[in-house]
């Protein structure tokens, strides 16, 4: 009779431990060394070195902590162009555990709403692999400034999106749950919410860590995982890019100068409605028009 | 307080540029791509300008403290210490079986010199650490190695050297400590040393001395010297720290510079050591880590240069004083910054044609002992023991002349303490003095390295200079500015190197009173072949449009300063040399 060959039998891979986290990064000028054409008033994009956008900075440097603190792994994830790989390979010596750069020429000049859709792709990817439990990104980019992406992946993949965080205070794994603090207009929220969910990190919440030689070292000799648009998992290609972006440019223009200056006026008082009834005071006194205005709206 | 800037961009090129590594064909060099080097030496600059540079000043005035046998650092030493081991600099270039991170020398040189002008006191913890380690590494048992080279690698554990006694300093053959057999095969070594830098502190858990001492039946002098290890704590065969040896610093140093550094007398009262290497073969032993050692402190002298003269800088920037002889050039302030006055851009294209002269010297030397270790190149290994008491030497003098000349920029405010620039000076100072004083560096130039060999070593460096004269000859601007001035300097060396070779025997108190001359023609001539190939590198990147062409034309512009206005020094040099010690041994000792 045959043994059984127990050996042959694949061993159970232990279940991961700990956080998936993955925080989205985007490659942009140094807008410290980008100078403006005397002539064209364009920008010169040429020959200025590229960073990783500072807002994201503060995302990796949460999602870093919070995998010391509680174990499991970080992967950077950035679209871009081939040379974005730099930008990632940075991101590793920072710290960060893997690195995926989604890189198409599909995705050329994708507006924040196909960005989000291609970074998305991406993400449902990466979770087939190990289901994710926060995603990070930054608060805004330096170079498109729109602060919609974020959003725009949490909206997509049904996540819980925490925009603005100043703090993670808590995180509960066994329970899948987190307690942010979020700032708001005048104040500061707290907000509970389960995982997995979507964090975008505030600037100057805490400061990214100097890379470890080690790190270096590894970010040197690791492999970056490079998908193209189907790699990451874009079904449809006419969501991407170009094509896929209903944003147009019309104008890009300096705004001229308005011709009157803004004043600065000051009044005193000693309690809040003191100083709100000398201010009206002032502003009626300057201009009485506005009195007439105000008051017949007022009735 | 003064700043410190890594300079990157000019390592880089060096590294790039110039080395060019990526195609030098040196195991391990292959990985060292310009983006991972600029990653880590702006990784390095980080460490260097947040948390050693702002330790300087404060750790200078605050000094270390002996308190009951304990030395105190100064305060934030301790924390920046962990900060280094947790970032890994500490183990940048040592042997990853232990350990270390395996990088090249070379890497270790060029972050090194990062650390050491942020904060040279502080760097010398873990720099003395790495020589131990060195010597560990290179002779010591598999046992020795395991038990000690982890921690070291890591810093948990810090090592020292001790050579210095009373009454023994470059003479080391009048040693006395003793060390007397067990018969469980240890010795108990029993005598006093003194000056040992880093000897007793507070930053580590155990201690590592490495000691001289002569064991019974060695013979008279250095002949009768060996090497061991002496721990502060005894180690268990576990790896954890028995009980205290019988080892201790019976007083620190109050010295001139290099205040956060603990200089002590330590003690051995029958303090239990183990033989390092063979029986009697302590110097060889010592001598296996010389060049490596020397070529550190050759570093230290340009490094504190480098970030004086940072300072002198800014501060010619910043100074209003006087108007520029041509007509203001600030019209609208009180008068114009000290930069435009002639003589203080004279000084300034001093000290930054030394520094940057100096920094390619030590890559190019670095690169030979990487050539020697890694590739067993004996031709590298030869050549790099000749320039060794020139990296030493030329390095640290000239060193301690560009902190002064820094300071000068500073005019009175140089002088005051609060700013930092005298800092800069008495730090430098003590470069010249360790590790083998500069008279003695020339001394083995000129007594024991030139003749080495038959004379091959120095035979191969003047090949190397005519074969790179006749490389670049066509290019005429070249010939004029770099080339011509290299050759006459290197003809002015040899001359020089024939009058040694011929006095030796005959005239040895008129080689020896020209010994220092030599060292000195050698460095410049050394600096001359470095700014030769750095026009070149910068000249050859300008036309293949790689590159800052601002930074590469200022490259070209200070080399042509070197040449023009240095260079010609070795004339001076040899015309002393051929002048002979008539005039140096004539007076009798009453004389004087
Ligand atoms: C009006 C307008 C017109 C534009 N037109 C064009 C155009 O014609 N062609 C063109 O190429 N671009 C164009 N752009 C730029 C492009 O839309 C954005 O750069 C891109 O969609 C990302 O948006 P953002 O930079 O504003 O990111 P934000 O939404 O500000 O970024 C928030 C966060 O999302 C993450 N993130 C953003 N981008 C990436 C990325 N690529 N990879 C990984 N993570 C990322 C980062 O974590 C970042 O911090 C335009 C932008 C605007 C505002
Ligand atoms: C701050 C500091 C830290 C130190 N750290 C250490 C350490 O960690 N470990 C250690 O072992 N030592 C250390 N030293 C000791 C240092 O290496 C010695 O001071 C140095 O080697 C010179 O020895 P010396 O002081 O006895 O001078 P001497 O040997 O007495 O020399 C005095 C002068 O005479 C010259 N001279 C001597 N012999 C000759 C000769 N034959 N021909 C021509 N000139 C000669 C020398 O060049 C020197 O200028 C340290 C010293 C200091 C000040």
């Amino acid at each position: 009779m045959d043994e059984p060959i127990i050996e042959a039998l694949e061993p159970p891979k232990p279940a991961p431990t700990g956080l998936n986290i993955v925080v989205c990064i985007k490659q942009v000028p140094d807008s410290a060394q980008i100078r403006v054409h005397p002539v064209t008033n364009t920008i010169m994009r040429q020959g200025v070195p590229t960073i990783i956008n500072p807002y994201d900075l503060f995302a990796l440097e949460e999602a870093l902590r919070l995998r010391d603190e509680y174990g499991g792994q970080v992967t950077v994830l950035s679209m871009g162009p081939p040379m974005a790989e730099d930008a990632l390979r940075r991101a590793l010596g920072l710290g960060a555990d893997k690195a995926v750069l989604i890189t198409d020429r599909r995705f050329a000049g994708s507006d924040t709403l196909a960005t989000s859709f291609a970074l998305t792709a991406a993400l449902t990817t990466l979770a087939e692999e190990r289901p994710i439990d926060i995603v990070f990104t930054g608060k805004q980019t330096i170079d498109g400034d729109t602060a919609q992406v974020g959003p725009g992946i949490a909206r997509r993949m049904g996540l819980n999106q925490l925009t603005y965080v100043s703090a993670i205070d808590s995180l509960d794994l066994a329970a899948q749950g987190i307690v942010v603090r979020r700032r708001s207009e005048g104040g500061v929220q707290v907000l509970r919410s389960k995982l997995p969910c979507l964090i975008t990190m505030l600037e100057d919440t805490n400061t990214i860590r100097r890379g470890t030689v080690q790190d270096l070292l590894r970010a040197a000799r690791a492999d970056v995982t490079v998908w193209s648009a189907e790699q990451a998992g874009v079904e449809d290609p006419m969501k991407c890019g170009l094509r896929g972006s209903p944003t147009v440019v019309k104008r890009v223009f300096a705004p001229s100068p308005r011709a009157e200056k803004a004043e600065m006026v000051t009044v005193e008082g000693k309690t809040p409605a003191q100083i709100g009834d000398a201010l009206i005071d002032l502003l009626f006194a300057r201009d009485p028009k506005l009195e007439a205005v105000v008051t017949a709206a007022a009735r | 307080m003064p700043a410190y800037t890594a300079p990157i961009r000019d390592m880089q090129f060096l590294l790039h540029e110039v080395l060019n590594i990526a195609t030098a064909g040196v195991p391990g060099y292959d990985e060292l791509e310009p983006d991972f080097t600029g990653a880590v030496l702006e990784a390095a600059g980080k460490v260097a300008s947040e948390v050693l540079a702002p330790l300087n000043r404060s750790g200078d005035a605050e000094g270390c403290r002996l308190e009951n046998g304990i030395v105190r650092t100064p305060k934030g030493f301790k924390a920046a210490f962990a900060a280094m081991k947790e970032g890994g600099w500490t183990a940048l270039d040592s042997d990853p079986e232990f350990g270390g991170q395996g990088m090249p020398y070379l890497m270790g040189t060029a972050v090194g010199e990062i650390f050491v002008s942020a904060n040279m006191a502080f760097n010398m913890y873990q720099g003395l650490t790495h020589g131990a380690v060195s010597a560990i590494e290179a002779h010591g048992s598999p046992e020795q190695k395991a038990t000690y080279l982890p921690p070291m690698i890591a810093c948990d554990w810090t090592g020292t050297m001790n050579l210095t006694e009373p009454h023994c300093g470059t003479d080391l053959g009048l040693m006395r400590t003793r060390a007397e057999p067990q018969p469980d095969g240890s010795y108990r070594i029993t005598g006093e040393k003194i000056f040992i830098s880093a000897g007793e502190h507070d930053l580590a858990e155990n201690i590592i001395h490495l000691v001289l001492a002569k064991a019974p039946g060695g013979g008279e002098g250095t002949r009768g010297v060996s090497l061991f290890i002496v721990p502060k704590f005894l180690v268990n065969p576990d790896g954890s720290l028995g009980p205290r040896n019988a080892v201790s610093a019976g007083k620190i140093e109050h010295k001139m510079g290099i205040h956060g550094n603990a200089t002590c007398v330590m003690n051995y009262d029958g303090a239990t050591g183990y033989l390092l290497g063979d029986l009697h073969k302590g110097m060889r032993a010592m001598f296996t880590m010389m060049n490596e050692a020397r070529l550190g402190v050759g570093l230290q002298g340009y490094a504190v240069a480098e970030a004086a003269y940072q300072n002198a800088v800014i501060y010619a920037k910043d100074r209003l004083q006087g108007r520029a002889v041509t007509g203001a050039a600030n019209p609208t302030g009180p008068a114009d910054p000290l930069i435009v006055h002639p003589d203080i851009r004279r000084t300034l294209m001093d000290q930054k044609s030394f520094v940057e002269g100096a920094r390619a010297f030590t890559f190019w030397g670095a690169s030979l002992i990487d050539r020697s270790r890694r590739q067993g190149d004996a031709g590298a290994e030869a050549l790099i023991s000749l320039l060794t008491p020139v990296l030493k030497g030329f390095l640290t003098d000239k060193g301690f002349e560009t902190a002064v000349s820094a300071q000068q920029v500073w005019g009175g405010h140089g002088y005051i303490e609060d700013n930092g620039m005298a800092q800069f000076v008495r730090d430098a100072r003590i470069a010249m003095i360790y590790e083998g004083a500069n008279g003695v560096q020339a001394l083995d130039l000129v007594g024991r390295k030139l003749a080495a060999d038959g004379g091959k070593p120095v035979m191969a460096f003047f090949d190397l200079v005519k074969s790179f004269v006749k490389e670049h000859e066509a290019d005429a601007g070249l010939k004029a500015e770099f080339l011509g001035p290299l050759k006459a300097a290197s003809k002015d060396l040899q001359a020089a190197a024939m009058i040694f070779l011929e006095k030796a025997a005959t005239d040895p108190n008129g080689a020896l009173s020209g010994a220092s001359d030599f060292l000195h023609m050698f460095g410049h001539t050394c600096l001359g072949l470095m700014w030769a190939q750095m026009a070149v590198a910068a000249q050859t990147a300008l036309t293949e449009g790689r590159g800052d062409p601002a930074f590469l034309n200022a490259k070209i512009v200070t080399g042509r300063h070197y040449m023009a206005r240095h260079l010609p020094a070795t004339a001076l040099h040899l015309a002393r040399i051929q002048a002979g010690g008539d005039t140096v041994m004539a007076l009798a000792p009453e004389a004087f």
